[in-house]
């Protein structure tokens, strides 16, 4: 049997006129990497912190570890750790003084406190740093004991908020081992980023688009849902300019750049490979060096899904 | 004649005996028109260079000339003329709406007239911004904040721009839409040095520096150093067992024999040493194949990043050792 975790009903938020969440669903289940994605101000922040009890919803309810957000916000908040982009440690202090005081600030002392202390810094992989000074970091250290504060009072689940915005890849990597662990130890994890690659690494994954949960299902299912069809990828001279004229091409869905190069989507019930490569090649003052096929990525799921919400509001007018 | 030109640059913090050398001694030519990307892991120094570039920060050695002006000589004024800096922290005021920093910054710089009134139209333009002249600069989103940013620092028409981590935080679509603005930028003539952690953005450079602990590991057009990667990168075509990709995860982290993994897609890559291909193939076996794979320029800097971690490690044991 699958155990919830949390649970979202017609969940909504409004500030004075703006609707920040607008009648959200979905569940989560004990254990699982639940990735919430979306752009800057499209209500990933404002769900978190309704679901931490900071923030009362104004429509709609949600269970969290089996508690009302409304109703019990303290018991909410006993059960969740959280971590946010902008995470407060205490500089001056050391590694193994910021989390004693986590600790102290969750009510715990003495051998308690020590002992869990250690094992917190067993699991964040920074036993031999526990007497550094917070100060002498780098980010991605840093990072890593933010997310040992948020786990230290054991909580079964832990909202994790682009906790690896602007580090680097050799560090993020480090840091999503750490997620995959807790994971499978059972603490649920609800977290956001704008990294496409980590989403990657979610059980299920849920698109916010302007306060709506647009679309909600597995990584492979979201990309043949939103991005069907066949990809290439271009890469060579003039492809970035010639991108319209790409567009206009016989069978061509969509022409994007990528990286530094072109990905072209095309129906394959209307085209072929080689015709394709034949249109890109034969465009002036375009120099095609390769050609691959690649699979469709998260991002081009993010940007369809928010190319057509643009597209249903310029239809739709003001609704 | 360089944009930007250093020679022997380095700072150094703190006092003897506990000096950290942030930044080396680094020589670098940048031509004018050029986008240039300085890339690397956190504490690499990439934000003490910018600084320095920017006049910001003096260098304890070397020295910096900027479209030929020593932003810490006689000419530091002028250097403020020529240089646009976007800066990694919240850099605008909060209270402030869009037009008013953009006034704000106008008259920090003593523009006014004709040129100005043109100039931050265009900007306006240009950044999408035009709609939300009246939203204050805390109620806008990460990418706007960002734009605002840039237009910010480009209303005296600098001939240099210089941006730490512009798209730190910033979706998707927003990146795409800041990277496009760059791209008009240097078409136009203008040179441009940002720093990103994001590696498909490092791709998107004319040139990038790799760097690592206050020196520059390499230096060239991001193909070039694709290229040069003399190692074997390989896709792990995984098989259809139950959590293949969870427990191939997990047989490639744990391996000594990988260099650097990343997710593809819903499958992995990973970075080998050549000839140590059959062993990985035999830690995987039953979970998924070895097919080669194009490398990327994550592949390249994780690559150069774990050896030299590996280096530097195997280095310390022999001190120790000895």
């Amino acid at each position: 049997m699958t155990v919830r975790s949390i649970v979202v009903e017609g969940l909504g938020r409004r500030f004075g006129d703006f609707v920040a969440v607008r009648d959200v669903s979905f569940h989560v289940e004990k254990g699982e990497i639940f990735g919430y994605l979306g752009a800057n101000g499209a209500g990933k922040s404002t769900t978190i912190r309704m679901l931490s009890g900071l923030l009362e919803p104004t429509s709609g309810r949600a269970l969290v570890a089996g508690h009302d957000i409304a109703k019990a916000p303290d018991k909410v908040k006993a059960s969740i750790g959280y971590m946010s982009q902008k995470f407060s440690l205490y500089l001056d202090l050391t590694v193994r003084e910021n989390l004693e005081f986590f600790g102290g600030i969750y009510g715990s002392w003495g051998r308690a406190l020590s002992r869990r202390v250690d094992e917190t810094l067993e699991s964040i992989d920074m036993r031999s740093l526990a007497e550094t000074s917070t100060a002498a970091l780098p980010g991605g250290l840093r990072q890593r004991l933010a997310l040992g504060s948020a786990l230290f009072h054991k909580p079964p689940i832990v909202f994790l908020d682009e906790p690896t915005a602007g580090v680097d890849p050799a560090s993020r990597r480090e840091f999503w081992k750490l997620i995959r662990g807790i994971s499978s130890a059972g603490t649920t994890v609800f977290v956001t980023t704008h990294y496409m690659d980590e989403a990657e690494y979610c059980a299920r994954i849920g698109l916010m688009v302007a306060g709506k949960l647009v679309a909600l299902d597995t990584p492979a299912a979201l990309k043949s849902e939103w991005v069907p069809g066949r990809i290439l990828r271009f890469e060579g001279e003039g492809l970035v300019r010639a991108l319209s004229e790409i567009r206009r091409t016989h069978g061509v869905v969509e022409a994007q750049s990528f990286g530094n190069g072109v990905h072209v989507r095309f129906d394959p019930g209307h085209t072929t490979d080689q015709s394709v490569l034949a249109a890109v090649a034969a465009l002036p003052a375009v120099k095609v060096r390769l050609t691959e096929p690649v699979e469709a990525t998260l991002e081009d799921v993010f940007l369809a899904a928010a190319d057509r919400k643009a597209e249903d509001a310029v239809r739709g007018g003001a609704s | 004649m360089s944009s930007i030109l250093a020679t022997t640059l380095g700072r150094d913090f703190g006092k003897a005996p506990s000096v950290n050398r942030a930044v080396g001694e680094i020589s670098l030519e940048i031509p004018r028109g050029e986008l240039f990307g300085l890339i690397g892991p956190d504490g690499a120094g990439k934000t003490t260079l910018l600084r320095m570039m920017a006049g910001l920060l003096p260098p304890t050695r070397g020295s910096v000339r900027v479209e030929g002006i020593d932003p810490f000589g006689k000419e530091a004024d002028h250097a403020r003329d020529v240089i646009g800096l976007v800066p990694q922290e919240h850099s605008l005021y909060g209270d402030l709406s869009v037009g008013e920093n953009l006034d704000f910054f106008a008259d920090l710089y003593g523009l006014t007239g004709d040129d100005l009134r043109t100039r931050r139209d265009r900007l306006l333009s240009i950044t999408r911004l035009g709609p939300f002249q009246a939203r204050r600069a805390s109620q806008l989103s990460g990418g706007m904040y960002k734009k605002l940013a840039v237009a910010c620092a480009l209303l005296h028409q600098p001939e240099v721009l210089l941006l730490d981590e512009p798209t730190n935080g910033v979706d998707p679509p927003s990146r795409r839409e800041l990277w496009e603005l760059l791209y008009e930028f240097v078409e136009g003539g203008m040179t441009v040095v940002v720093t990103t952690p994001y590696m498909d953005e490092a791709t998107r450079c004319h040139r990038v520096a790799l760097m690592d602990r206050g020196e520059f590991i390499a230096l060239a057009p991001p193909q070039q150093l694709i290229d040069s990667l003399d190692a074997a990168v390989l896709e792990v075509a995984l098989a259809s067992v139950p959590e293949a990709r969870e427990k191939a995860t997990a047989v490639v982290e744990a391996s000594p024999l990988v260099v650097a993994s990343s997710p593809l897609g819903a499958s992995l890559r990973v970075v080998v040493e050549r000839g140590n291909e059959p062993a990985v193939a035999a830690e995987l076996a039953g979970l998924g194949t070895l097919v080669p794979a194009a490398a990327s320029f994550e592949d390249l800097f994780l690559t150069a990043i774990a050896r030299r971690e590996r280096d530097a490690k195997s280095s310390t044991a022999r001190k120790e050792a000895a």
